[in-house]
């Protein structure tokens, strides 16, 4: 599910990285409160551990073929989420700087989409409130199975949105959808399985290693935070779609002599345009075919290169502006913790 | 079990510890630098092609200048292309508006943007790859330090690099012995698995727990500290505004069509 950076705007890259820049801090300051330095090489180890485990195979039952570890959901639960969604940045790190899988652009996202669902909605909201007990079996594989299973479909879909966003692939918003989540059906019950199948062994091995590690999660905490960053991604989504930078782009078009000077104007007229007869026509989908129809593709077809270029200028300008700020982010949280 | 990927971590370990004067530089300024790359390539329009030939200027730069061997870099691009290719392949398929036309021969829009997806991902995959090469985890994790990343987080990712050398080797050796006890069968079983992988977890939590108990009679008291600590000079200020400077002037100029323009004839 590894996204690469060949499918990404700047835009959207940057917005992730800033989400999972914030969601890496706020981590980093949780696991630190537990004051508990056997964290540093238990979270070291074990990420090696499921780094290993995403290399061993097993055979699917009841099918031929064979599947793996992904490792979100089973580290949840042996350190809690906050250490768990670090863990899982960590390695989704070192396989994008050495196996190149995913890339750096689009790190902010795998990690995001592989970290923060499993460990912050599929194990407090599904797992932790369906196994109470993980000696009790049937609970144990069926909330594993359900909650591994939700944690993927959650992050499949985000890649289709996150692709969307981007506007490099060519793939409808239905067929993406209809291809990514039933795979992803398909992948969550392996790591379901899988997970249960780790945990009840350490149950029946060493119970006390899965409830020793075990750290308390606070919901509504992790709620707050949800909230937060999606008024954030909002906020940001929304800054790029309003048309400040017509200015830049009118000179950038100029210097560059690639379009006439009207084009942008038309491009934006247009879509206007045709923003101002969707709206007129909603109520009346039967009129809406017949009456735009035929003058709609030349003016679509002018306008598109033209809008293309002042959307990837805004793309740069706003992905580097995000990323600064990311940046800054980071700065300012290291000056007060030197100050504490 | 993937054994070969193992060799292939060793041998990008190999290629970071080397001491040129690109791993000399400083890793801010090679990650920064790396990251504008990124996104000038991809800041292009959708049907961008000539435009990204330029750029590949900076992959070559660095590896010759890194001694680093290009069909290393090559050969872990090619692996990963699966999935760039699984969501481009469909540009073609539905994207038929013809943009060029070569002689009787029409080129539709999903082949061009196909070609450019494939194009952006070898120079940001390789990218991503030759800064590790030509930096090494340890310095890379020092420089992330010192640009604020918290530094539990740099510190998680020094443990889980050092230790994935010895667990996977131990996986290695679990799996080889349940080989040579299964006659043939190569797929392990559900039931297999959870013991295997379990016996695996629970060894990996003791040896955490071994680790922690050296490292606090060595006198750890919750920080990891990182020796290659660095302070810019003029060679990385160069460096920097050198390729920043470049990365800039082929976003907004366009030297290959002005090339193939003169060479054409047309006016570019």
């Amino acid at each position: 599910m590894h996204m690469a950076d060949a499918l990404i705007s700047p835009a959207v890259g940057g917005t992730m990285w800033a989400a999972t820049a914030g969601l890496i801090a706020w981590c980093a300051k949780k696991v630190k409160e537990l004051h508990d330095d056997r964290l540093v090489p238990m979270m070291g180890v074990l990420g090696a551990f499921i780094f290993t485990a995403q290399m061993i195979n097993f055979t699917i039952p009841a099918t031929g073929s064979s599947g793996h570890l992904g490792g979100g959901l089973l580290l949840a639960v042996l350190l809690g989420p906050h250490a768990a969604f670090l863990v899982m940045a960590s390695i989704l790190t070192v396989q994008a700087l050495f196996f190149a899988d995913g890339g750096l652009l689009a790190l902010g996202c795998n990690i995001f989409n592989l970290g923060f669902f499993p460990a912050f909605v599929a194990y407090p909201l599904i797992y932790r409130v369906l196994v109470k007990n993980p000696q009790n079996r049937l609970r144990l594989w069926s909330g594993s199975i359900l909650s591994a299973v939700i944690g993927l479909q959650l992050g499949a879909f985000a890649v289709v949105l996150e692709t969307m966003a981007s506007g490099i692939s060519d793939l409808s918003f239905g067929t993406f959808v209809l291809l990514m989540q039933p795979i992803h059906l398909a992948i969550g019950v392996v790591e379901g399985l899988a997970t249960a199948a780790v945990v009840s062994f350490v149950v029946y091995a060493r119970p006390e290693a899965v409830h020793s590690t075990e750290r308390p999660v606070m919901t509504r905490r992790a709620l707050t935070g949800l909230i937060l960053t999606a008024v954030l991604l909002g906020g940001v989504a929304s800054w790029f779609a309003s048309g400040k930078l017509d200015g830049l782009e009118w000179s950038l078009e100029k210097t560059t002599g690639r379009e006439e000077l009207a084009a942008p104007e038309e491009g934006i007229h247009s879509n206007l345009a045709q923003l101002q007869e969707k709206t007129a026509f909603l109520p009346d989908y039967t009129f809406k075919v017949g009456e735009t129809e035929p003058d709609l593709p030349e003016e679509h077809e002018a306008a598109w290169p033209a809008v293309d270029a002042g959307t990837s200028l805004s793309g740069l300008l706003g992905g580097l502006i995000t990323l600064a700020a990311a940046a800054g982010i980071g700065y300012s949280l290291r000056t007060r913790h030197k100050n504490e | 079990m993937k054994a070969a990927r193992y060799i292939e971590v060793g041998q990008m370990d190999e290629l970071g510890r080397l001491d040129t004067p690109l791993h000399r530089l400083d890793a801010r300024v090679k990650m920064a630098v790396v990251a504008l790359f990124v996104v000038t390539v991809m800041s292009f329009p959708r049907y961008e092609i000539s435009g990204l030939m330029p750029l590949f200027l900076f992959p070559f730069v660095l590896m010759s200048s890194g001694n680093i061997p290009s069909g290393a870099i090559l050969k872990k691009v090619a692996l990963a292309l699966p999935f760039a290719l699984f969501v481009g392949l469909f540009n073609p398929l539905l994207d038929h508006s013809p943009v060029l036309t070569l002689g009787s021969w029409t080129v539709s829009g999903g082949w061009l943007s196909l070609t450019s997806i494939l194009l952006r991902f070898t120079l940001t995959v390789s990218a991503a790859l030759i800064l590790l090469a030509c930096t090494g985890i340890y310095r890379l994790c020092a420089g992330l330090e010192q640009i604020g990343v918290p530094a539990l987080f740099a510190t998680q990712l020094l443990f889980l690099y050092r230790y994935l050398f010895v667990i996977g080797d131990e996986a290695l050796r679990m799996i080889r012995s349940v080989r040579m006890r299964s006659a043939g069968s190569k797929k392990l079983s559900l039931r297999t698995y959870s013991t295997l992988t379990g016996h695996l977890l629970l060894r990996s939590i003791d040896r955490a727990q071994r680790i922690y108990r050296s490292m606090v009679s060595r006198g750890f008291a919750g920080q990891i500290r990182v020796l290659y600590r660095t302070r810019p000079g003029w060679r990385d200020a160069v460096f920097l505004i050198g390729w920043s400077a470049f990365f800039i002037l082929v976003r907004f100029w366009n030297p290959a069509a002005a090339l193939g323009g003169w060479l054409t004839g047309e006016h570019p």
